[in-house]
């Protein structure tokens, strides 16, 4: 129940925060900093709770549909919320200066308030469903915030892509959701997750759903093949990249694998798929932001790498891995929002983030740049800082498996390391070293307000790694859900001298000597060859798609009525046709029943084909006449004396109303005649559905079974009830006297439809007459363009 | 009540009913399409009578023993089908009146931007072009 007050505290606070904006921006930030910031501190006061197991509420929604929205709080939840809320406060209250005199300023800080409470909704849901729902809430806040006001092109492509990639992971992830729920018999996450450890979740249905909610993960988390809406989205203001883009959107892939891994885990479908994209995206980030000249998208391929390292840590399955990958998940919070932040920084003193322009910047913003250098030293793994500890584990997870698998991703890992190392070094030299040959960038020193909170988030960033006991016990508790190692492993600054400090030490050097060689390895990484690139496959895919849509557009979408209604025509004679052939039994049944049948018969149908050649108007209508007329002997050789009365008053009626038309129009139909290439497919389609109901009438009317008791009793109750003796004048004026006060209805409404119609023509005949006079041609013209026989 | 199933003549004589209707339906004149509409009415009008059973006497309690009637309940509903259809006609002539009032003639036109659409056929350029992702690599910013 507190959980989702504190959700809605969020969304309903955005709702009003423009109001607050009309006064102050200033203002505005600042208080959208305050829900954040009571969400973490609720969250660290529940820490105890959360770290013995987990709290849990739920609101019931819908009982009679099941659907509930359930929340809970624990060891994974807890860091997640430290990310969403804790970062978020911190980098509202950098917003307060960043957009200080920008006219985008009251949208951005509804829509960051509004999105830290989806996301924080998101990671508190112990609900698939639920889940769900706050997932694609983010997408679509992460779509506005990248689109911005849509002035310019680079921002709508880069907000189109994000939600077209997010989206459809998402809706494939709801395919899984829907089968793994199915399948597990409930949609409560946590009981999934305890199912599955008990081994009770088997079942191809079970694996084919994990891989739809991997596509979900992986689309969300930017891996490899998705990942080119990361970058592209550095689009977006720099704070909305540093707490979506980094700290907490892009996380919810990996959330979700940590989530759901200790449960499954095992299965080779799921580990394989996670560790070799993970490990593929981890290097191919890394390489792509050795080439980057733009300090963001440098950033954004350093996260699309870590991404990759934290799916590799969470997909493995094992306790160390498991406690490696909740200390990187922090850190990796703690040290790229600071970093995008000090982007923000350069970028609002220099205005410019292209590394080839900046130089000398590092004199000129100390605070700055001795923020960003213990950053971006915890994201190289440089001790004594969260990062460190975080890769000394993870380094030391799969060495302790003793096995092949864990040689090669410890491999893998290492070279990714290294990449981030010459990344994070690459970074600092390009931000702030001073470049022989660049003169040095005139800077405009910023205020503490956007100093402050990225320091902060990198003093966060030693501190927990000075003090590492307090991730330790978070790490821990998410831990114990993975079965136990042979060997006890906790986080700690020291751990001696052994194989993962030496590998540490390797990456460092190796990094570092990538780095020197930055000329060959930028031209390098700058040359990624086309035919490879994924942005190339998304725009090749959306391009296809639009000219597929176009194209059976313009051949299903005709404009033409007579074609839309052969196409209905034909499935009429495909579909029931087909069935009743196939399906039916034909029944035993006389050639005529009166010998009356054969002139009225006779007659009706020498006139219907008479009406097809005949060009004449006033000789189509009266032997439309005819065939009612006929029609109606028809009902009286029937013995429905009413029936046919009705008929030839209707028919006559009808006759009069159309010579009143006909006096207006010519007198012959207009349309030359037809080519047979148009009548004769036109005429066999006819024939065929014409034949397709008599054969319907016949097979249908025969497969009555059980006598029309209905009729027997209106035959017995029309003296008694009605007194009538007439019974379908009885069943008409009393017994189903509503239907009839329905038909009365239609008359009246179609009589005002006629009336209107008609009697609102004389104004518009002499309006047409005038623009006769004044534009005779053009309007031939246009005839002529719009009849297209 | 005997099971009743529609005989071959009558079922002619519906089908062609039909068969003409649909081909009236598929012209080009607003007028034929209507008279189309108009005969695929008798048609419907005359199945649905016809579904009641075979000939046999007009029920109208005292002129015949009641299991001699015919079936009661279609002719009412047959009878509201053709005040309906009626409805349907008179409405119908109504727009094409007045179709032929604003436009000059009477016939069914073609929908322009569909027409459009279907020359274009598969664009040279693709429709997203606006809305497309910055395709610049690197080295171009």
């Amino acid at each position: 129940m507190r959980v989702l007050a504190l959700v809605v505290a969020h969304l309903a606070l955005a709702a009003l925060l423009p109001l607050v904006s009309a006064r102050s921006r200033r203002g505005a930030f600042a208080l959208a900093a305050v829900p954040p910031a009571a969400a973490l501190l609720w969250a660290l006061a529940h820490a105890p709770v959360a770290l013995a197991g987990g709290v849990s509420s739920t609101v019931v929604w819908a009982p009679q549909l099941d659907l509930v929205l359930s929340f809970r709080l624990d060891a994974l939840a807890l860091a997640m919320v430290v990310l969403v809320s804790g970062i978020g406060a911190l980098i509202l209250v950098y917003c307060i200066g960043y957009f200080a005199d920008s006219p985008e300023a009251p949208r951005n800080a509804a829509l960051l308030l509004a999105f830290a409470g989806v996301m924080l909704g998101l990671v508190l849901a112990d609900d698939l469903l639920t889940l769900y729902v706050f997932w694609e809430l983010t997408s679509v806040a992460s779509f506005l915030l990248v689109g911005q006001s849509g002035e310019t092109r680079e921002n709508r492509g880069a907000a189109v892509q994000a939600l077209l990639v997010t989206v459809f992971g998402g809706l494939v992830m709801l395919l899984g959701f829907i089968m793994l729920g199915e399948a597990a018999g409930t949609y409560r996450i946590s009981e999934i997750v305890e199912l599955g450890r008990a081994g009770a979740l088997g079942g191809g249905v079970v694996t084919a759903a994990l891989m739809l909610v991997l596509v979900g993960a992986l689309t969300k988390s930017a891996q490899l093949p998705f990942h080119p809406w990361l970058p592209a989205a550095m689009a977006a203001p720099t704070p909305v990249s540093a707490y979506l883009h980094a700290a907490s959107m892009v996380k919810a892939g990996v959330y979700l694998v940590a989530r759901l891994s200790p449960g499954v885990a095992d299965r080779t479908a799921w580990w394989v798929t996670v560790i070799v994209l993970g490990l593929a995206t981890m290097a191919v980030g890394g390489w792509r932001a050795m080439g980057a000249t733009d300090l963001k998208r440098l950033l954004a391929f350093g996260t699309v790498s870590q991404l990759g390292f934290l799916m590799v840590l969470f997909g493995a399955g094992t306790r160390i891995a498991a406690v490696a990958g909740v200390a990187m998940l922090l850190a990796h919070g703690f040290f790229k929002a600071p970093l995008f932040l000090a982007v923000g920084i350069v970028d609002h003193a220099t205005g410019t983030r292209d590394v080839r322009r900046l130089s000398g910047v590092g004199d000129a913003l100390r605070g700055t740049a001795l923020i960003s250098a213990a950053a971006a030293a915890s994201m190289a793994g440089l001790p004594p800082l969260l990062g460190f500890v975080g890769k000394e584990a993870a380094l030391e997870a799969f060495l302790a498996e003793h096995s092949t698998r864990g040689a090669l991703v410890e491999a893998g890992v290492v070279a990714g390391s290294v990449l981030t190392v010459a990344y994070s070094a690459r970074f600092l030299w390009g931000a702030f070293a001073r470049k022989p040959g660049v003169p040095d960038t005139p800077v405009h020193p910023p205020g503490p307000l956007l100093t402050v909170p990225a320091g902060i988030c990198a003093v966060a960033g030693l501190v927990l790694g000075l003090v590492p006991g307090i991730v330790d016990a978070d790490a821990q508790s998410y831990a114990r859900a993975y079965p136990a190692g042979p060997e006890q492993y906790e986080l700690a600054l020291w751990h001696g001298i052994g194989p993962p400090l030496l590998l540490s030490a390797l990456a460092l050097v190796v990094g570092y000597g990538l780095h020197r060689a930055r000329g060959t390895v930028g031209r390098l990484a700058g040359r990624f060859p086309a035919a490879l690139s994924a942005q190339r496959a998304y725009e090749v895919a959306i391009g296809g798609t639009e000219r597929l849509a176009t194209g059976v557009t313009a051949r299903l979408q005709a404009g033409s009525v007579p074609a839309y209604l052969t196409v209905i025509l034909v499935v009429v004679i495909l579909l029931p046709g087909l069935a009743t052939l196939i399906g039916g039994t034909w029944p035993a049944q006389p050639l005529f029943h009166a010998v009356l049948q054969f002139p009225f018969a006779a007659v009706v149908l020498l006139a219907a084909l008479a009406l097809i050649r005949v060009r004449r108007r006033l000789t189509a209508v009266l032997l439309v006449g005819l065939i009612g007329y006929g029609v109606g002997g028809l009902f009286i050789v029937d013995g429905a004396p009413d029936l046919a009365l009705t008929q030839f008053l209707v028919e006559t009626l009808s006759l009069v109303a159309f010579v009143f038309v006909l006096r207006r129009l010519p007198a012959h139909f207009g349309a030359e005649r037809p080519k047979p290439r148009t009548w004769v497919p036109r005429a066999v389609v006819a024939v065929v559905a014409g034949g397709v109901v008599s054969a319907m009438a016949v097979v249908l009317s025969g497969a009555r079974r059980a006598p029309p008791t209905v009729s027997a009793e209106y035959v017995r109750l029309a003296p008694e009830d009605a007194g009538a003796t007439n019974v379908v004048n009885a069943i008409i004026v009393d017994f189903r006297a509503l239907d009839t006060v329905g038909e009365i209805t239609v008359l009246f409404v179609a009589a005002v439809g006629v009336a209107s119609l008609v009697l609102a023509a004389p104004p518009d005949r002499r309006r047409r007459r005038q623009r006769d006079v004044e534009l005779p041609r053009k309007d031939a013209q246009q005839d002529e363009e719009v009849v297209t026989r | 009540m005997i099971t009743p199933t529609i005989n071959l003549l009558m079922a002619l004589t519906v089908g062609g009913l039909y068969a003409v209707g649909f081909y009236l339906l598929l012209q080009r004149s607003l007028m034929r399409v209507l008279i189309g509409v108009v005969v695929l009415g008798h048609g419907t009008n005359l199945l649905l009578q016809l579904v009641g059973g075979p000939p046999a006497r007009a029920p109208i309690v005292g002129s015949a023993p009641a299991d001699t009637f015919a079936d009661p309940l279609p002719q009412a509903l047959a009878l509201t089908a053709v005040v309906i259809t009626f409805a349907l006609t008179t409405f119908l002539l109504a727009l094409s009146y007045r179709s032929f009032v604003l436009l000059g003639h009477d016939e069914v036109q073609d929908d322009l931007e569909d027409r459009r659409i279907a020359r274009r056929g598969g664009p040279a350029a693709p429709l997203h072009q606006d809305a497309g992702p910055d395709g610049r690599t690197e080295d171009e910013r």
